[in-house]
């Protein structure tokens, strides 16, 4: 059992558990309750919950200071951090931030265009991108060093996570996108959310054709459907998003107050259905303003109550 | 044909209205036109290809300038014909007569009439 | 080429409308070439100048001038002996041309008549698309000629980002996913397993972040 960091999520996947992760997004505010009354609902049902930084582009508080305030409650946050609003001395130096309050858990992204939210007249920084950001935090991990090259005093012990769509065009170097940021450093992956099984099952075989799944431990990613809108919204608005006709027409066929249960059957459906695909290491339940229905979809996957690891 | 219109049309011909230029146009207005319109020949059927689709953007550009320095866009115009319609030619004269009638005189006609005689009247005042 | 556009009319009067001699300055090379601040566009901007102060009822004298170019110091002189009879100067080329102007004639009111927007190329009449953002670490032999600074809206260098769609960036359907070009010309070219190479944390300091930038060459000085 080969592991790097005291990260909870880490050991769940060494163990060869199927890992159970979920997220949830700060406030628009600064209540810190708000975040705390989420990760409640979630605790006992998932290993590791996500924490989104600035999703979209609209302005929350700071996916960090939502960690930290997670992690003195004994949770096990995962910072994410994207490389649109933070320049290389910020990255660096919140990782450090997150590392001093013992935060074990990162992922890496990119982010949304600023464009897409509430501040389109400003500047983005991306001086590194999502690749360089894997890369960043293994160095400091693992080499104990600034990007500069002096040394870190506590060097931060971060499990390096990155998100991958097995939906997103160009559709043939996906695999190879996949390969290059295990390459980089990324220890393990969660997914875009799925609905078309068929084509996520694709992705894995190719993945694990390059031995790609016993470098990284690869999430996939689930969000379950509120209504026949939502599936329509997503099917058409929502760049890099695959759902298939199927999905949208078995919840068009169902009465409205009963959409909800019907996207919680497709939801559980399709993680029984994943345990079984090679190279799946687990699943990242991703229900925002729905966390309540994380438990539920958790245990009628068979998945609850989560092992203990020391 | 022998067909009439309105006296208030003076032309300038052009082998082709391609070689109309915005410039053409703004320049004729602050001689004091009163209005302009560009007539050449139908979509589709420009003997150099494309010189009536230049000609209809360039009074477009025109149009907006004038609409924002306060002249007036709606006194150009871009129409098309084929060079044997004359009523077509008549109607179009009488259309554009209407319409710079109905919107007045060049707001700057008068400044210039008044700077050229100040200008006549300064020039007999200096000696020679 | 640098791309220029041309300022609302409305903004250019409202910056000039005091004066009552002014000289609009046109630039032969690229703002021509984007037809925003050539010798046609001085006419134009002139002519409607002039129309608007006479409705005002202003005699104001507005000179026409289209230097070669507006960022070399021979060419400006030409107009040392003229621009004292102007208050101001409404110079139409880029935004180089307007300071190298103002730089010159340090004395004289110099204002911008176009928008400067970008370095890039004319795709179609009437269309210019941005190319470069002068980074100054020219990255384009490793990319497939593409560039992802200027083309890419998160300037990624590892891409392209999950919201590519159909060859689109998710910013706008209209903006071609500069990692789809990327990618498709490496396969012409032959060269897709280039792909998997991760391009390192790019050096900044040659770029706006560093600075304003000069180059010197010694082999050239006197």
């Amino acid at each position: 059992m080969n592991v790097n960091t005291p990260s909870k999520l880490e050991k769940m996947l060494a163990a060869g558990n199927l890992a159970v992760t979920s997220e949830c997004g700060p406030p628009r505010g600064s209540d810190p309750e708000v975040i705390v009354e989420k990760a409640k609902l979630l605790k006992n049902h998932v290993d590791a919950i996500n924490v989104t930084d600035n999703q979209t582009s609209m302005t929350r508080m700071c996916s960090l200071a939502a960690c930290i305030r997670l992690k003195l409650l004994g949770l096990e946050p995962i910072l994410q951090m994207v490389t649109r609003d933070r320049n290389r001395i910020a990255i660096q130096s919140d990782i450090l931030g997150g590392a001093s309050f013992d935060i074990h858990n990162i992922l890496c992204l990119s982010g949304d265009h600023q464009s897409f939210g509430d501040c389109s007249k400003g500047q983005n920084v991306h001086d590194i991108d999502s690749m360089q950001l894997i890369q960043t935090v293994r160095h400091m991990r693992d080499e104990g060093k600034f990007l500069g090259g002096d040394e870190i005093k506590r060097p931060p012990q971060m499990f390096v996570g990155a998100a991958a769509n097995p939906f997103a065009d160009p559709y043939e170097i996906r695999v190879p996108r996949l390969a290059k940021k295990v390459a980089a450093g990324a220890e393990f992956i969660q997914t875009q959310c799925i609905y078309n099984l068929d084509k996520f099952e694709d992705w894995m075989k190719k993945a694990c054709d390059r031995g790609l799944h016993e470098k990284v431990a690869i999430l996939a990613g689930l969000t379950p459907m509120k209504s026949v809108g939502m599936a329509r919204y997503m099917k058409n608005r929502v760049p890099g998003m695959d759902v298939p006709d199927e999905i949208v027409k078995r919840l068009a066929d169902t009465p409205k107050e009963k959409q909800a249960e019907e996207g919680i059957n497709i939801c559980v459906e399709a993680i029984e259905r994943l345990k079984d695909v090679k190279g799946v290491a687990g699943f990242h339940i991703m229900a925002i303003e729905w966390e309540e229905k994380v438990p539920e979809i958790v245990e009628r996957a068979g998945l609850f109550p989560r092992p203990s690891v020391n | 044909m022998r067909l009439s219109y309105p006296t208030t049309i003076k032309i300038i011909r052009v082998p082709c209205t391609g070689k109309v230029d915005t410039l053409h146009i703004m320049r004729a207005f602050e001689k004091g036109a009163d209005g302009v319109y560009v007539v050449g020949c139908r979509e589709g059927d420009c003997h150099y290809n494309s010189g009536n689709f230049r000609a209809k953007k360039r009074v477009e550009q025109a149009k907006e300038l004038l609409d924002a320095i306060g002249i007036g866009g709606n006194r150009v115009r871009m129409c098309n014909l084929s060079s044997s319609d004359g009523p077509l030619f008549v109607k179009y004269a009488e259309e554009m007569h209407e319409r710079i009638c109905a919107a007045g005189p060049n707001p700057i006609k008068l400044a210039v009439k008044n700077r050229s005689t100040a200008e006549a009247g300064s020039k007999l005042a200096a000696p020679s | 080429m640098i791309v220029a556009d041309k300022k609302p009319i409305e903004e250019i009067i409202d910056t000039v409308k005091d004066f009552r001699n002014i000289l609009i300055l046109g630039c032969n090379e690229c703002v021509t070439v984007c037809e925003a601040g050539g010798k046609k566009e001085v006419g134009l901007l002139a002519s409607a100048l002039r129309m608007y102060f006479l409705q005002q009822g202003h005699e104001v004298n507005i000179g026409e001038r289209t230097l070669e170019r507006q960022c070399d110091h021979e060419y400006l002189e030409e107009i040392r002996d003229s621009i004292d009879h102007y208050d101001a100067v409404v110079s139409i080329a880029c935004g180089v041309g307007v300071q190298f102007t103002a730089e010159k004639y340090h004395s004289k009111p110099v204002y911008p008549g176009v928008n400067t927007l970008f370095m890039g190329a004319n795709e179609a009449r009437g269309v210019w698309t941005e190319r470069c953002q002068g980074c100054g670490q020219c990255i384009l032999a490793v990319t497939g000629s593409i560039c992802p600074v200027s083309r890419c809206a998160k300037r990624i260098l590892n891409g392209p980002c999950g919201g590519s769609t159909e060859g689109k960036c998710e910013i706008n359907k209209d903006v071609d996913c500069a990692w789809q070009l990327i990618i498709d010309r490496l396969k012409a070219l032959g060269r897709l397993e280039e792909y998997e190479a991760i391009c390192p944390l790019k050096d900044w300091s040659s770029d706006r972040a560093g600075g304003p930038r000069k180059v010197v060459r010694e082999d050239l000085k006197l």
